[in-house]
């Protein structure tokens, strides 16, 4: 079926338009850039500008992974690594470590990313200002102008409304000691783990942005000195592997209220049950 | 004494109409100046060409800034004028809903301006915000509800407190009392005068209450059609006043 499609779907002027972008994402970390998003054979909101990015990235050499919250084998994932498989015909994989383009939604692989690995994020709502002030003029201005008191209000009404930080996903972050940036849906226990050896892109398609981090960006969490960030996750180990520092799911097992916490990254998980660790809840 | 702020030859005008033209004065630390005018007369475009929101057509608007002496606030740069904005300079929109976030809690509205020049500490942010909400006489338990809770004359002390918390040194008002009743101007009133002598803060306000200059000001501008026609003490325009527009203004308060 290749032979239908050019390589990885997008015609070769679109991939160039999309890899200029990210050579300035790249240049500037944090800054969004704008970029000429195409329609795609999947709907808005379902990771067309994570798709548009690794298109422009994948070389036929490339090996694929495809994770959605962690997991290897839900309906996004397993959807888009098909899509890739069969629109460039490239290698594609679950483990972490042999994977160089990995396409995530919502999480950050638990095994640290190397030097040569690529992660592209797929980013519903680029602008980290955007619930604060509704309108683009403004809040591009306030992006040029490093105008960003905005974002405090935000993690101060958090903290008097709830006592804390309740904020636990999309956690808002400086890059670079300058642009603050939105790293996308992760939970915000993934945040500490942004400053890594890999290149990390992020493609939002409705919104027509992309923007990146090159490796080894410092990338801060906003907080207040009295009320520092903390990376949370379920108190629990995982129930199948029995990991206690990888980042959890409660799943609800049955009516009665039986529910057990597993790792969100499936591909962890797996590979440390092969090696012999067993939960409590494990078959 | 180097003037606080000091207007020469400002000019905006709007295609072919003029909305201020040739304004010039200057305004000594410590001073509140009321411009008074009827509507369309151009207060509200002159004010806001001084403030910054507006790009004059000419003139220069000159601010003694903490640091550098005097400057010339139309040239300096977008990040400069935003940063005076928020600390050395205060504006009092004429509604409150201009002026506050609606979706934010008083506190998160008082502390806003902390945190934009830089205050990272929750707890401080808190008390000032907690001090402020006292000193314009709102019961400090309404911290946490949202502005959209509160009434016309508490939203309006809430915009104050919010202005005024980086200590500025300028105030911009326009109309501050407009659309509250009288009770409440009075209080209103009773708290600006009482915050302005407090805290020696300079004032620019525009109003069409002549009761309101008459209480607050130092010196009175009156304009008309864009233009000022006359300058003086304030006991001397209204008890005295020389120019026909002003003479028609001062005897068209209702005496009660």
């Amino acid at each position: 079926m290749t032979e239908h499609y050019n390589f990885a779907y997008l015609d070769e002027q679109t991939k160039r338009m999309i890899r200029r972008a990210i050579l300035k994402g790249l240049a500037v970390p944090g800054y969004q850039v704008p970029f000429a998003s195409r329609e795609m054979p999947m709907p808005y909101g379902w990771g067309t500008g994570g798709v548009q990015v690794t298109a422009a990235t994948l070389t036929p050499e490339d090996t694929l992974k495809v994770i959605d919250q962690g997991a290897d084998d839900t309906t996004n994932a397993v959807s888009i690594r098909k899509f890739f498989e069969r629109t460039a015909g490239v290698a594609v994989t679950e483990r972490t470590a042999e994977a160089t383009v990995i396409q995530t939604r919502h999480r950050i692989p638990e095994e640290p990313l190397t030097k040569g690995q690529i992660l592209v994020y797929q980013v519903p709502i680029p602008e980290p200002l955007r619930f604060l002030e509704p309108s683009e003029v403004e809040t591009r201005k306030m992006h040029a102008l490093e105008d960003y008191g905005l974002m405090h209000v935000k993690l101060y009404e958090d903290i008097s409304r709830h006592g804390h930080i309740a904020t636990s996903y999309a956690y808002p972050v400086k890059v670079q000691g300058r642009y603050v940036m939105d790293p996308s849906p992760i939970p915000k226990f993934d945040n500490p783990k942004m400053e890594m050896a890999a290149i990390q892109l992020f493609g939002a398609g409705r919104e027509q942005r992309i923007y990146a981090l090159p490796p080894h960006t410092r990338v801060m969490s906003l907080d207040f000195e009295d009320h520092p960030f903390e990376a949370s996750k379920a108190n629990h180990a995982c129930g199948l592997c029995a990991s206690t520092d990888s980042y959890l799911d409660e799943v609800i097992t049955d009516d009665q209220g039986g529910r057990m916490f597993v790792c969100s990254d499936t591909d962890y998980c797996s590979t440390r049950q092969a090696a012999g660790f067993k939960g409590k809840d494990a078959a | 004494m180097i003037p606080l702020l000091s207007v020469q030859h400002l000019t905006k005008t709007y295609g072919r109409h003029i909305g201020c033209s040739d304004v010039s004065f200057d305004l000594f630390p410590g001073e509140v100046m009321g411009i008074v005018g009827e509507s369309g007369s151009g207060k509200s475009t002159l004010l806001n060409c001084m403030a910054g929101h507006l790009p004059p057509d000419a003139g220069r608007v000159m601010f003694d800034t903490r640091t550098e002496g005097p400057r010339d606030t139309v040239t300096m740069s977008e990040p400069e004028r935003r940063m005076l904005g928020r600390t050395d300079w205060a504006f009092v929109h004429q509604h409150a809903r201009d002026g506050l976030r609606m979706g934010v809690s008083a506190g998160g509205n008082v502390g806003e301006r902390l945190m934009a020049v830089g205050a990272r500490h929750y707890g401080d942010i808190r008390a000032a915000a907690t001090d402020w909400l006292g000193r314009v006489e709102i019961d400090t338990g309404r911290i946490d509800d949202r502005p959209s809770t509160f009434s016309g004359g508490m939203q309006q002390r809430l915009q104050i407190a919010r202005n005024l918390v980086t200590g500025p040194r300028l105030v911009f008002m326009d109309e501050p009392t407009g659309g509250l009743d009288v009770s409440v101007q009075a209080r209103l009133l009773d708290l600006l005068r009482g915050l302005v002598r407090q805290m020696g803060l300079s004032a620019v306000i525009v109003t069409h209450d002549l009761a309101v200059v008459r209480l607050l000001a130092d010196r009175l501008m009156v304009m008309k059609d864009g233009r000022v026609v006359e300058t003086g003490l304030t006991d001397q325009v209204l008890d005295d006043p020389q120019h026909g527009y002003t003479q028609l203004l001062v005897s068209s308060v209702l005496q009660v």
